[in-house]
């Protein structure tokens, strides 16, 4: 993608970078929150840091982060999930939101990166780069927690006021695309990943 | 066909915390004994595809979830279960009703793909067609939780 195309993708042109999305994410977290990536956040986020309660969710099939935290936050109550989340991954599995509600779950937060585009294959828009209102479908969802971020300093300013509420979260950051090389999963083997979970939940029970 | 009370009673004896499904005509009727048992909870997902990623998150957290769609849902949520099952190597045991398998005339598709595309993935499955054949069940679920393996177990409807 050129600059020229970015441009097309307005609003998400003038969205958040994502980096600053995620060291925001990353600077709010506790040691209480279990991260779940997927896509490009699993590529990134092991950037950042590197935290025993990391799942970088990698391979992965779209769509499924969301349930996969869903379960997690069911099964570790005592414990906060955020799963972050891309606009096409979500809107791959759009029913999750009404799931989610359902649940009763209320230690999850859902990060939505919103660029408007499918970056891992290079770009191209998703159905819902025409403005689609996922505030909107989460707060018809049943979310009553809804925030939306389209400016990287209102990010900063409300991320650990937009995590401490009532949960079920789901939090809508615009992002700016970026051109560019998505690289390889740099972060720890899944295997590797679960099995630090499953020993924090173990240490965190006796 | 289990009556409801007789598959709360068989979910219960094997000590699942969560029913993740979706009803089909033959299954629906077991809702309100599934959703009024205190002994697990009933997880209401949207698409098949959810029920995976939910167990496995159910999973990897502590809890031991059961997967129970039909075989329909199961054609529909392969890629997320190739992921969990295969990528995560997450031990999943999913209830799949055959629709149709009783109607051994049925012109249904569902119940012609049923056994080629489950041996496809080769995860270890086993068929019942009834409540007599229980034990069959529980002999399956247990091999499958000490091998640590995902499994599955075909119900004939």
């Amino acid at each position: 993608m050129n600059q020229a195309d970015l441009e097309n993708t307005i609003p998400h042109a003038r969205g958040i970078e994502v980096h600053d999305a995620l060291q925001t994410l990353d600077r709010v977290r506790s040691d209480r929150h279990i991260v779940i990536t997927n896509q490009v956040s699993s590529r990134l986020w092991p950037t950042l840091c590197d935290h025993p309660l990391d799942l970088n969710y990698n391979p992965s099939a779209m769509g499924g982060a969301i349930p996969l935290g869903l379960g997690l936050a069911l099964a570790q109550p005592d414990y906060e999930v955020i799963v972050i989340s891309g606009d096409g991954s979500l809107l791959m599995n759009l029913g999750c939101l009404v799931t989610v509600v359902n649940s009763g779950a209320t230690n999850l937060s859902i990060v939505l990166l919103d660029n408007g585009q499918y970056e891992v294959t290079g770009g191209q828009k998703t159905p819902g780069n025409h403005g689609a209102d996922y505030a909107g479908l989460a707060r018809a969802s049943g979310f009553s927690c809804v925030h939306q971020f389209a400016e990287a300093t209102a990010w900063r300013n409300a991320a650990a006021s937009s995590l401490s509420g009532p949960g079920p979260r789901f939090i809508w950051l615009t992002i700016r695309p970026r051109p560019g090389d998505y690289g390889k999963a740099v972060g720890r083997p899944i295997q590797e990943q679960m099995a630090n979970l499953r020993q924090q939940f173990r240490s965190d029970a006796r | 066909m289990f009556t409801a009370t007789q598959i709360v009673d068989t979910l219960v004896a094997l000590k699942v915390t969560h029913v993740i499904w979706i009803p089909d005509t033959t299954t629906g009727s077991w809702e309100s004994a599934l959703e009024s048992s205190s002994h697990f909870q009933l997880m209401r997902v949207c698409r098949e595809g959810e029920a995976w990623a939910l167990a496995g998150g159910l999973l990897i957290g502590g809890s031991l979830p059961i997967v129970l769609i039909q075989n329909t849902g199961f054609f529909e949520s392969g890629d997320s279960m190739r992921n969990i099952v295969f990528d995560l190597g997450l031990p999943v045991f999913a209830i799949i009703g055959a629709r149709n398998w009783l109607a051994k005339s049925s012109s249904d598709t569902a119940r012609r793909f049923t056994l080629p595309v489950v041996e496809a993935w080769n995860i270890d499955f086993e068929f019942i067609t009834g409540p007599d054949e229980q034990e069959k069940l529980f002999h399956h679920f247990h091999k499958c939780r000490n091998a640590n393996q995902a499994g599955i177990l075909l119900l004939a409807e």
